[in-house]
């Protein structure tokens, strides 16, 4: 149980990284990773989104869904569950937390279109993990994503400076730093696992 | 309702993702042959002129409030039928796209179509658009998946021609494996952005010479 639970934690972080390798939620990646105090609140609250949308994904899908034979209606429920899922978030923090409500503004409401909330799972569907075993999927594809969105704003920052071909400026010379990270990610699938 | 220019602005100067930036995801991960990508841009055309119809059709009824979550289930909609429908007709195509079908829900390319165009504008206009857009997002896919197949593997028409495994332009050992890889798919759009930006900026930039020779 615990060595599954490493090898899926480390394959979701390290070797098939949310970013670099199955290319799930590029857009927030791209748009919210020119600081890295803004990356480092996006990556948190995208996060806690990716595992309590796993927590409360699994029961739906496999005590509603499954013995009702409606599992057709995965991505529409899915969807809904987790648009507002981000919407009483979004309550909750401007009443408890106000501070880190400002602090991530409009990313909030993004967080429901991040192809990597859904994505994780419809994933955890797909390989029918347990309900532990989704949580942790969910939780450590979110700190794949932090860890990737982090790194790539602090290579961002210091890219404001250099000089790079006109045609290139501004995103294409972003998406080829995010290309060198990736090629860097992929060195870890070299990593052996317990399991798998 | 101008055909011309919407055509004109959904492939070239308001293409989806080499100018608006939208919807790279899908645009990055798939495009390792061209049957993937001629399928993935022909299912987002289909759902999106659907949608966008649906929702320019329904945007006098829509509550402006929770006009998101409508716009999301109406994609939805269309989304797990077009899903249904790959799974029942084309199941090789459906499984290597994968989990990248149902994800065309949270497509940033539909969504703000619906949010920018749909909701202000009538039927027929919505209609066109989506076709315009689906061909922008169409032609992007099938030049990333020919020239990640070309560099990447050798060959061309992955999936379609030569009994599914394309045809060989020259042996696969010649060929650059890291193209066909996620950095691959990283590069490649960098360069086809960066293609789209200069020939863009070439007829400001020589508007504004002659201007200069002017003064």
């Amino acid at each position: 149980m615990i060595a599954e639970l490493i090898t899926v934690a480390l394959g979701a972080i390290l070797i098939n990284n949310f970013i670099f390798s199955q290319f799930l939620g590029i857009c927030p990646f791209m748009g919210v990773s020119k600081s890295t105090d803004t990356a480092t609140g996006m990556g948190l609250a995208v996060t806690f989104v990716m595992g309590l949308a796993s927590a409360v994904c699994w029961p739906i899908n496999h005590f509603i869904l499954e013995p009702n034979k409606l599992v057709f209606m995965q991505t529409i429920v899915f969807i809904l569950v987790i648009a507002s899922l981000v919407q009483f978030i979004e309550m909750f923090l401007q009443k408890a937390m106000p501070a880190l409500y400002t602090a991530l503004g409009v990313y909030l409401p993004l967080i429901t279109t991040n192809c990597a909330v859904l994505g994780v799972v419809l994933q955890n569907t797909q390989n029918s993990y347990g309900f532990i075993t989704s949580v942790v999927y969910g939780v450590t594809g979110g700190l794949g994503f932090l860890l990737a969105i982090y790194l790539f704003a602090s290579v961002r920052e210091k890219m404001e400076y250099s000089e790079c071909p006109k045609s290139f400026e501004g995103f294409p010379i972003a998406l080829v730093a995010a290309g060198l990270l990736a090629l860097c990610f992929m060195g870890f699938s070299g990593l052996k696992l317990p399991i798998g | 309702m101008d055909f011309k220019k919407q055509l004109k602005e959904g492939l070239v100067s308001q293409n989806p993702v080499t100018v608006q930036l939208l919807g790279m995801c899908s645009t990055m991960a798939i495009t390792t042959s061209l049957f993937n990508g001629i399928g993935m841009g022909l299912s987002v055309l289909v759902i999106l002129t659907l949608s966008n119809i649906f929702i320019s059709a329904l945007r006098k009824v829509i509550p402006d409030k929770i006009r998101i979550a409508c716009f999301i289930v109406v994609i939805a909609t269309f989304v797990t039928v077009v899903d249904l429908c790959l799974q029942a007709y084309l199941p090789d195509l459906a499984e290597n796209l994968g989990v990248f079908i149902p994800l065309i829900v949270v497509n940033c390319i539909i969504l703000g179509r619906a949010e920018s165009f749909c909701y202000k504008n009538g039927v027929a206009a919505s209609a066109v658009d989506g076709v315009c857009q689906g061909l922008g997002y169409t032609w992007v896919l099938i030049v990333m998946c020919v020239v990640r197949e070309l560099l990447g593997k050798g060959t061309f028409g992955g999936g379609i021609l030569g009994g599914g495994e394309g045809v060989t332009i020259f042996p696969s050992h010649f060929a650059a494996m890291g193209v066909a890889l996620p950095v691959g798919g990283f590069l490649v759009l960098a360069c086809v952005i960066a293609a789209m930006q200069y020939f863009l900026n070439k007829p400001k930039k020589a508007a504004e010479e002659k201007e200069e020779v002017a003064k």
